[in-house]
């Protein structure tokens, strides 16, 4: 058999039944996340159909997008931000309990936005095929598994049949070289990424990154990096399953154990492309020339150095990106007014990027203008992070330490900017008005934000880190 | 259901939207994703863009012009679709009236999304793109078992669309059926599954 690539092995050990002409292929799923937003249609297609969930042991759901992040009352009342965001959660309760499927729910340690929590109960395993209604799905990649984002008619073939129609997509290589500087982050090296290939630059394609730049990064720093392949217009995002990923699996309540993990981890080690493997397409990246960066425009892609200004609008409508921005062409962006600073979101609401934003806040204060809001990934990293005293960090500098969710990341649970407002995120999306309605959105790591809240403006986190060092 | 009804012609004039990388929470804000329903989004279709402030029409707005009222094709800037899986975005461009959407890129998801409802997603070439984006208002007839875009001059634009969408969209067929007859090869795949575990 010729040379084939981790995208080649795991789309061949899937297939049902192959493409043709005709008819797309049959691909098999292993693992289906679902969450409240993306699935009641589908359980109403069901239930219209009086059809059942096909396989509700490889099924595991979630509530993340429309969960308030501030506590129950006394009463025992969540705040919700609205009837609908309530009764939509409702709903999934109901479904679940309905068509038998577990829930990471309200009562759940391990509730938590999907994307985090799936791989913390040990869920993802490398090699498998997952899918969810939610285009970041992307980020189990990290794990070498191909994970992608549905929509809900696709969430309704999934629990009906745990199969997809699909046609195989290219196949793009980011080769990343060198050591990542101080102060650069694995959110650094995907908006990079991002900004070099642009954000259509994978649309048709599966990225798979490699390089001795991906080996060194940890399992979390993987999946941010992973995170946000479609934010580059490709639907997954791989990187090879090696020692790092075995030793961050092991022994999670999911994951297999005994003989069974000893002869996974030797499947596992297969998994990586083979010598000689070709790609549609490759692209290489020097690591060592990646600074702090931030977005300065409405899509993630518009992504500069942090010491650099802001580049001229290449026509009138990127011109328009810069207006809503009210940014100028040739001045910096470091020095911008900020109003609201958010570190969450299934990109960087890990552990390590609390601990990260921590490290530079600790015995400092948010500067007296600036909301900040931490919202933790899930329920075991607010646990983790509370052990480790982080939240008493962030209060004590004047941040606002929140229960798990998504939060200010997509805002529809009422955690919003106001128009006109600057928000440094450490999210995925600058788009307009995805952080509330006129909202101005600038993507950046948990070092940049945790400096930009000190600062009171967009700051370069190397200025903080560096008074570190010299104490 | 899903299934939607057999579309073999659209037949529209065309309405521009010519800004690139048009997102998912511009076609529909997320604040409007609390919905349990696939109905009843089309009023919040470009909900941002659409109104001012005191809920009035933006007269700016290239759907609220006179002349761009009852379009049924938006011919849009590069990379329309891009960002979230949310199918609300077709639906809420269905329910606005919109069944088909022009573009010299179109995002995966969205796409793949937007021809499991019946709202006809194509790609044409980047010198036809230009011209459609230049010439809002062009009567236009859309062809899908042709794969065929009749200009009013006579002219033509050809669009690649694989043809079990094309089935599907010719005959109003949902995916779903077709998924559940391949019942007997999912079994024995999973039964192989089973073995080799």
């Amino acid at each position: 058999m010729s040379a084939r690539t981790l995208l080649d092995k795991l789309w061949d050990a899937h297939q049902v039944v192959a493409e043709t002409a005709a008819t797309p292929g049959v691909l098999y799923v292993d693992l289906h996340l679902v969450h409240e937003v993306t699935s009641p249609q589908a359980f109403d297609e069901l239930r219209s159909r009086g059809l059942t969930v096909r396989r509700r042991d490889r099924t595991l759901a979630t509530l993340d997008h429309s969960t308030p992040t501030l506590p129950a009352g006394a009463d025992g009342r969540r705040p919700y931000y609205t009837p609908e965001a309530e009764s939509q959660v409702a709903k999934l309760e109901a479904n679940v309990a309905e068509f038998g499927i577990d829930l990471l729910g309200w009562d759940s340690p391990d509730r938590g936005i999907v994307h985090v929590a799936g791989p913390e109960v040990g869920a993802t395993h490398p090699g498998m095929t997952i899918v969810c209604g939610d285009s970041h799905t992307a980020t189990h990649g990290a794990f070498g598994s191909l994970a992608f984002g549905i929509g809900t008619t696709e969430v309704g073939h999934v629990l009906a049949t745990q199969c997809l129609l699909q046609r195989k997509p290219k196949s793009l290589a980011i080769h990343v070289e060198g050591t990542l500087q101080r102060g650069v982050t694995a959110k650094d090296l995907i908006l990079h990424i991002i900004g070099r290939i642009g954000i259509g630059g994978g649309t048709g394609h599966v990225i798979e990154y490699r390089g001795s730049t991906i080996r060194a990064l940890s399992m979390e720093e993987r999946m941010t990096v992973c995170n946000m392949s479609i934010e580059a217009g490709a639907r997954a995002g791989l990187i090879a399953p090696d020692d790092t990923t075995f030793a961050w699996l092991e022994g999670r309540e999911r994951a297999p154990k005994g003989a069974a993990w000893d002869q996974a981890v030797a499947h596992w080690r297969t998994l990586g492309s083979d010598e000689g493997a070709k790609y549609d397409q490759d692209v290489h990246i020097d690591a060592s020339a990646i600074t702090p960066s931030v977005t300065y425009g409405t899509h993630p892609g518009m992504v500069m150095p942090i010491a650099a200004n802001v580049p001229k609008a290449a026509d009138a409508l990127e011109q328009k990106a810069l207006d809503y921005m009210r940014v100028t062409p040739g001045k910096p962006m470091a020095g911008e007014h900020v109003d609201v600073v958010f570190i969450g979101s299934c990109t960087n609401a890990r552990l390590s990027d609390l601990h990260a934003a921590a490290d530079i806040l600790r015995g400092r204060k948010v500067a007296g203008h600036v909301r900040m809001l931490v919202v933790p990934g899930s329920e075991k990293v607010r646990r983790e992070a509370e052990a480790a005293g982080l939240h008493e960090v962030f209060r004590a500098a004047g941040a606002e330490w929140r229960e798990p969710g998504c939060s200010m990341c997509i805002a529809m649970n009422g955690d919003l900017a106001q128009p006109g407002q600057l928000v440094v995120s450490t999210s995925n999306r600058n788009f307009e008005g995805r952080q509330g309605k006129g909202a101005r959105t600038v993507l950046a790591s948990p070092l940049v934000a945790a400096a930009s809240a000190i600062a009171g403006v967009v700051a370069d986190p190397r200025d903080y880190l560096d008074q570190e060092a010299a104490a | 259901m899903s299934s939607s009804r057999p579309l073999a012609y659209v037949h529209s004039r065309t309405a521009v939207l010519a800004n690139e990388n048009i997102d998912t929470d511009r076609i529909i804000p997320a604040r409007f994703l609390t919905t349990t329903e696939r109905t009843g989004l089309g009023k919040h279709a470009f909900e941002d863009w659409r109104y001012l402030a005191d809920g009035s029409d933006n007269p700016d707005f290239a759907l609220n012009k006179p002349a761009a009222r009852g379009c049924q094709i938006i011919v849009a800037g590069h990379n329309f679709g891009c960002g979230s899986s949310r199918e609300h975005a077709p639906w809420a461009l269905l329910d606005y009236g919109i069944t088909a959407v022009i573009s010299s890129e179109i995002a995966d998801i969205f796409r793949g999304n937007s021809l499991k409802n019946g709202l006809l997603a194509v790609v044409v070439s980047p010198a036809e793109h230009r011209w459609l984006l230049e010439h809002p208002g062009t009567e236009l007839r859309i062809d899908v078992a042709a794969g065929s875009i009749r200009l009013p001059d006579g002219g033509e634009i050809r669009f690649e669309l694989d043809e079990f969408s094309r089935h599907c969209l010719l005959n109003g067929v949902d995916q779903l059926g077709f998924l559940l007859r391949q019942d007997n090869a999912i079994t024995a795949f999973e039964k192989n599954l089973e073995q080799a575990a």
